[in-house]
């Protein structure tokens, strides 16, 4: 594999040389520094990027998500085809240079010295509080940025659900190297139940009468109703598992995928919760807080699971099972527990999706929803957490910026997957650790600091 | 009581007869070999015992106990550990993840530990962790702890495979072609390594090889399967003379 890097790195070293040059200054900007940068461009943006916007650069209103929205317009056959024209480029550009990418520069480097000091006196006491410390700082900046508009806070609460379930499928896909297309499905599950348990205890419905339990519990028995939700999607996983883990090959990509349609068509002749109309007005309980936490929780369990010499198996299962076998590891059981595993956190983010839309339909739950999930997965890259976020957030965002473009949008984003499978074959960041100690740590700590990891 | 006992195994493949009437009574601390021309069944012994096949007929008793039925991981863990011929090492792990799984018996912290990152798994991972090491020191491949076994030159993947095998803590250990593919020079290396590795845990081996001079110098008795059967049995010297052995490996003499 390094080989391979190191040609194409000579192929285009004018490219990549000119590129390093640019990013060598940001080398030893720590996580801290890109955190206290997003912190002061979410500030800028709330109190200046008003007034920039409509006031000075007279666009219509604050651009949601770096203005891809107002750059796209439907697309014409005049020119210039699919954008808007230059003069609103322009100010977009602009808007964006003046809050996103210049004080993303001056500050993570103006602050670098101080942001190591900083980092490098937290972990020193204790990785644990710097890791803490990281998230909630994160977490302000981005509640900070996505208090600016509706539309900008549903694309974020939505972008956090899908790195729970493309994190949840990379278990099994990447992980394990089986090919499972059931998760649509498990979302389906979990998304219903957790539905269902809500909208009786919490809501006047027409489905299931009046509400049983005061609304002011809702917001704890939540996180109950989310994890029944996966436990019932990790139960019903089990159809899959027993039959296609006798035997290693194409069976899991078949059976699963005949799960995926089972699930749909069973919701959609269930009067009870709506059939094909779907099931809607679920209380609205999924902030973006409670998300978030869910998000962080859902990324350092999985994490912890697949860094484990238990979680490691999946992988000695998947590159060769008869010498899993023959080194004491029980392969039935690892196969299992990580299908289940999966299904658990897919249900769970199906539960928290159904309370941000407060509206499920069996047809949501379809082929669509499984070519999204795969692409975040094999674009962000198999067997990496980190890679399940990338993906994630990238492709979500994509999505949401080229939604002018309507259907072209649907030739755009699979092209691009197609060249990432060209160039990158297992995704983007494949094969890779993500220990949050790590990126924690000061970037101007010496090798011998810590003892050798 | 021996501590690995085989009593007429026998195995089809279909029709095909594999193994017929295999006996072997090997006592702690033996090192053992098991000769014989290409597909004689000598995998396949190595399979049926460690539980990869189930064997037609006969039994298998491993420390008294009957192991036919039993699943791979189940016998390995009852401190049977074998190597590959043909490497079957893990492409995406590293050297020290290697040893480490081998040590997956061996972990009680279960999927809360691993969910949770409990203080138990804590532990326990870096015992693991530190046997690993252990081993890895022992076979001069503790420098090479974080690289990619795919990045390893052949004679230290064959090393790789053989800490794994240890870290499994066996009583006996099956080494499929120890030296296979390795140059004259490695294969004394290979050799040195057993004996050092004999003369540590003190564990009994059973090894099938193609080398006679390995064989004979490592093994104190020896067994020939031909088509399935064994065909001779005793000291190095006594097979070495054997003329239905010498037979089977370099054909019938003919009268000119």
């Amino acid at each position: 594999m390094t080989s391979t890097a190191a040609e194409k790195a000579t192929q285009s070293g004018g490219v990549r040389g000119a590129l390093g040059r640019f990013a060598s200054p940001f080398k030893g900007v720590p996580a801290l520094g890109w955190l206290f940068a997003g912190l002061v461009i979410a500030l800028l943006e709330m109190y200046f990027g008003k007034f920039l916007a409509e006031g000075v650069l007279g666009l219509d209103k604050l651009p949601a998500l770096f203005g891809s929205l107002i750059i796209f317009k439907k697309p014409s056959l005049q020119f210039p085809f699919i954008f808007n024209d230059l003069g609103t480029i322009a100010a977009v550009i602009v808007y964006d240079l003046v809050i996103y990418a210049i004080p993303l520069v001056l500050v993570s480097l103006l602050t670098k010295g101080l942001a190591n000091k900083l980092a490098g006196l937290v972990y020193k006491r204790s990785v644990l509080v710097s890791v803490l410390i990281h998230i909630l700082l994160l977490y302000l900046a981005l509640r900070l940025w996505t208090d600016i508009s509706t539309y900008r806070e549903l694309v974020t609460r939505l972008t956090m659900i899908a790195v729970i379930v493309t994190l949840s499928l990379n278990v099994i896909n990447g992980y394990m190297g089986e090919f499972s297309t059931s998760h649509p499905g498990f979302m389906a599950v979990g998304a219903y139940v957790t539905s269902v348990f809500t909208i009786a205890l919490f809501t006047n419905s027409n489905y299931f009468g009046e509400a049983k339990l005061p609304g002011s519990w809702a917001p704890f028995l939540f996180p109950i109703a989310l994890i029944l939700g996966g436990a019932v999607a990790a139960v019903s996983a089990l159809v899959v598992a027993i039959p296609s883990f006798r035997t290693r090959g194409d069976y899991l990509a078949i059976i699963s995928l005949a799960f995926m349609f089972i699930v749909k068509s069973f919701f959609e002749n269930m009067e009870v919760v709506g059939g094909p109309r779907g099931l809607g007005g679920q209380p609205d309980l999924a902030s973006f807080p409670v998300i978030f936490v869910w998000m962080a929780l859902g990324i350092w369990i999985i994490n912890n699971f697949v860094r484990s010499t238990l979680g490691k198996a999946l992988n000695a299962v998947r590159d060769d099972e008869l010498a899993a076998d023959a080194m004491t590891v029980n392969t039935r059981k690892t196969k299992m527990t990580a299908f289940l595993f999966g299904a658990f956190w897919a249900g769970l983010a199906g539960g928290l999706l159904a309370h941000v839309l407060r509206y499920i339909n069996p047809g949501s739950f379809g082929l669509q929803k499984l070519a999204e999930v795969l692409a975040m997965v094999y674009f962000g890259g198999l067997n990496s957490v980190l890679g399940s976020i990338v993906g994630a957030v990238s492709i979500n965002l994509l999505g949401e910026a080229l939604r002018p473009l309507e259907l072209y949008k649907w030739i755009v984003i699979p092209v691009i997957l197609i060249l990432v499978m060209i160039y990158r074959p297992t995704g983007l960041i494949a094969f890779r650790e993500f220990d949050l100690g790590e990126i924690v740590k000061p970037k101007d700590m010496k090798e011998g600091d810590d003892a050798a990891a | 009581m021996p501590l690995l006992e085989v009593k007429h195994m026998t195995h089809y493949f279909g029709g095909l007869r594999a193994v017929h009437d295999f006996n072997l009574s090997i006592e702690k601390g033996e090192i053992r070999g098991l000769i014989g021309p290409n597909g004689a069944g000598k995998s396949t012994v190595f399979n049926l015992i460690t539980g990869i096949y189930r064997p037609t007929e006969g039994d298998v008793l491993f420390k008294g106990q009957s192991i036919v039925g039993k699943h791979p991981y189940q016998i390995a863990a009852m401190g049977l550990g074998r190597t590959f011929q043909n490497l079957r090492l893990w492409r995406h792990m590293t050297v020290l993840e290697h040893v480490k799984m081998a040590r997956y018996s061996k972990l009680t912290y279960g999927l809360f530990g691993a969910f949770f990152d409990t203080r138990k798994r804590r532990r326990e991972e870096a015992e693991a962790e530190a046997v690993a090491r252990e081993l890895l020191d022992l076979l001069g491949v503790h420098n090479v702890a974080h690289e990619l076994v795919t990045n390893l030159p052949y004679g230290m993947q064959r090393r790789v495979e053989m800490a794994r095998a240890l870290a499994v803590e066996p009583e006996i250990l099956f080494l499929d072609e120890p030296t296979a593919g390795m140059n004259p020079e490695e294969l004394v290396e290979m050799m040195e390594v057993i004996r050092q590795v004999h003369a540590e845990f003190g564990m009994a081996i059973f090894l099938i090889e193609h080398r006679m001079k390995f064989v004979m110098e490592l093994c104190e008795r020896i067994q020939t399967l031909v088509f399935g059967e064994v065909i001779a049995e005793g000291a190095p010297e006594e097979i070495q003379n054997n003329p239905k052995v010498i037979e089977a490996y370099l054909g019938e003499e003919v009268e000119t």
